[in-house]
């Protein structure tokens, strides 16, 4: 007798659970979805739907660069190339490239980290497909320029540009035929 | 078919060997129609099966064909016909071409003794539930044909698999339609849904106790007939690879594919008419309805809404539960559904003896049945709102929406994850 009262209780046992692993489906069916239909289906541009502080691709904004080269020295795989030369007429220290290989980049962030005048920093911006890797070699120098002097304790700290607006731009130029310095290895 | 023959003929005034060829062509005609009914319909299927699959796994599903993607099926179709039919080099040729086809053939050639509608069959047989039931089973010499002939192990370990498999689940499926059948006391489709009602309290599924654990019997046993999750053995996708129609491709697997779809809808359509009264409408009698053309197709809704009902279950019951062992498979079937449903059916044989139809017990026990039936569903109800409740969602009936508003609006965030966040915090600062 005992084992047929088993037997009932497996019947009913799996009556329950089973009924109550369909209330669990059905209950999702009446849910809402998660699913964002990246790219073209959703309310606001991905870019301006990521958390704050998302590491994106790197930018530099030169007009604030020290030229100090931290940064190139932070980066555990060299994919910041900093060249700064003195000009002889002048005597000062002339920025003549600053180039990030967003393709090597592994976006751990120990730049923005160590950047003494935060004008290297994260931006939210992702979608940087190209054609040819060597095209996510971003130069953010077109034509040498002094580097920056670095502000005084009680100056302000100088204005930058908005977080993204320089990436956005280059990353735009690169598809433009016109552009002199897109395209191909440096 | 024969009457609508005759009439025609009559009214063209056509005798001897014209009556004949007639009758021939109207007979290709109405196969053609019920042909690309079962197409259609398994197509569809073929879609609603993907988009509930997408809405329980918080997804949405195949939305970008055609209007809110309802023309996902056909851009399948299109895909599978344009395909290479491949045969591989090792397998048993014309068996391998030939597999196919039997599979289609047993599925859709059930679809002629389906009554969509009152004067909507194509054949109602005087053997009807019992010509379903052996046509059907053709599937599985098609099913053993192809796991033999791809000359793969899988493939052969599938086609076994499910022969055995549907063989034994015959057996509680037959025995669970013979309670019906007993009651009705008859095999026709019609003269079964005839013999029932259009109030819930009419039907076969609420006559009494025992039809009413009839019905799960032979809905049990028709999913595992039909090679669908929980019991998909056959195909078992993470042991057999995808068992009997490994090696098919192109055409050839659309065959499979839309022979286990046209199944669900099929099995769908036997509970229908078995237990939930088919076409009958509430308040109509079958005399009223005979008379008119708007009822009928009141009718003919009635019943697809209730097949398609069914088929929507099927499915969902594949994206919940997991898949059995093939001791447990047998297990089911041989220690619990074969005795329930024998115990079934000679428990309806003792209550057709005992209580005189019409009665008043014989009214007591309909409703009562029909009121437990609504208790279980009202505490599956309940426990669907508890199980949304638990989270801190909220309904969203929008079912063929896409789903990609307000995703990220802060709100909405901070309702799903609120609560929790607050529960947990307040637990950790004491």
């Amino acid at each position: 007798m005992g084992s047929f009262s088993e037997y009932l209780a497996n019947i009913g046992r799996s009556i329950v659970t089973l009924g109550d692993g369909l209330a669990v489906t059905f209950s999702y069916l009446l849910r809402k979805p998660f699913t964002i239909q990246y790219p073209d289906r959703t309310e606001k541009p991905v870019v301006a739907m990521l958390p704050e502080r998302s590491r994106g691709i790197l930018e530099i904004d030169i007009n604030v660069c020290t030229g100090c080269s931290i940064c190139a020295k932070q980066c555990p795989i060299d994919c910041i190339h900093i060249e700064v030369v003195k000009d002889e007429e002048t005597k000062q220290r002339v920025l003549k490239r600053f180039d990030i290989d967003v393709a090597k980049c592994m976006f751990c962030g120990l730049c923005v980290e160590a950047c003494p005048v935060s004008g290297l920093r994260h931006t939210h911006e992702f979608e940087g497909s190209m054609s040819d890797v060597h095209r996510l070699m971003l130069s953010f120098v077109d034509k040498p320029q002094p580097v920056a002097k670095p502000a005084k304790k009680d100056e302000p700290a100088p204005e930058t540009k908005p977080v993204g607006s320089i990436v956005r731009k280059l990353l735009a130029d690169w598809w433009k035929p016109a552009n002199p310095t897109s395209g191909g290895p440096r | 078919m024969e009457t609508l023959s005759n009439y025609i003929a009559d009214y063209l005034e056509l005798s001897g060997l014209a009556r004949e060829i007639l009758y021939a062509v109207l007979i290709v005609a109405v196969a053609a129609g019920v042909f690309m009914v079962a197409l259609t319909i398994s197509g569809l299927l073929t879609l609603a099966e993907r988009r509930v699959a997408g809405r329980i796994q918080s997804r949405v599903g195949p939305n970008r064909v055609g209007p809110l993607g309802l023309l996902q099926w056909l851009a399948d179709g299109l895909k599978l016909i344009m395909k290479e039919d491949l045969v591989p080099a090792a397998a048993d040729g014309p068996l391998f071409r030939l597999a196919p086809y039997l599979v289609i053939v047993g599925v859709f050639a059930a679809f002629v003794s389906v009554p969509f509608g009152q004067l909507l069959i194509a054949a109602d047989l005087n053997v009807g539930v019992i010509y379903l039931l052996a046509i059907t089973s053709l599937v599985t010499v098609g099913v053993l044909m192809s796991g033999w002939a791809s000359n793969n192990k899988w493939s052969l370990l599938g086609g076994i698999r499910a022969a055995a498999q549907i063989v034994s689940y015959e057996v509680p499926a037959v025995l669970a339609v013979l309670s019906v059948v007993l009651l009705s006391g008859t095999l026709s489709m019609q003269g079964i849904i005839a013999a029932q009602g259009g109030w819930p309290w009419h039907w076969y599924l609420f006559h009494n106790p025992f039809t009413f654990l009839a019905f799960f019997l032979y809905f049990t046993a028709a999913v595992a007939e039909g090679n669908r999750t929980p019991f998909d053995l056959p195909e078992a996708e993470s042991e057999l690879v995808s068992g009997y129609n490994t090696e098919y491709s192109g055409m050839r697997f659309a065959g499979f594919f839309l022979g286990e779809f046209a199944n669900i809808y099929l099995m769908s359509a036997i509970a229908t008419t078995l237990f939930f009264g088919g076409w009958q409408i509430p308040g109509v009698t079958p005399e009223q309805q005979a008379t008119s053309w708007g009822l009928q197709l009141v009718g003919l809704l009635i019943f697809v809404a209730k097949a398609s009902i069914g088929c929507f279950v099927v499915i969902w019951l594949r994206w919940t539960f997991p898949r059995l062992r093939v001791d447990q498979l047998m297990s089911v079937c041989y220690r619990y559904l074969v005795p329930l449903s024998l115990l079934c059916l000679a428990a309806n044989a003792v209550y057709m003896l005992l209580i005189p139809a019409g009665s008043m017990i014989d009214r007591i026990i309909h409703y009562g049945t029909a009121a437990f039936g609504g208790l279980v569903g009202l505490i599956f109800l309940w426990r669907v709102f508890h199980h949304i409740r638990s989270v801190g969602d909220r309904l969203d009936l929008n079912v063929l929406a896409r789903g990609q508003k307000g995703r990220f609006d802060p709100r909405i965030q901070a309702r799903r994850y609120g609560k929790f966040r607050k529960k947990r915090y307040s637990k950790e600062t004491g």
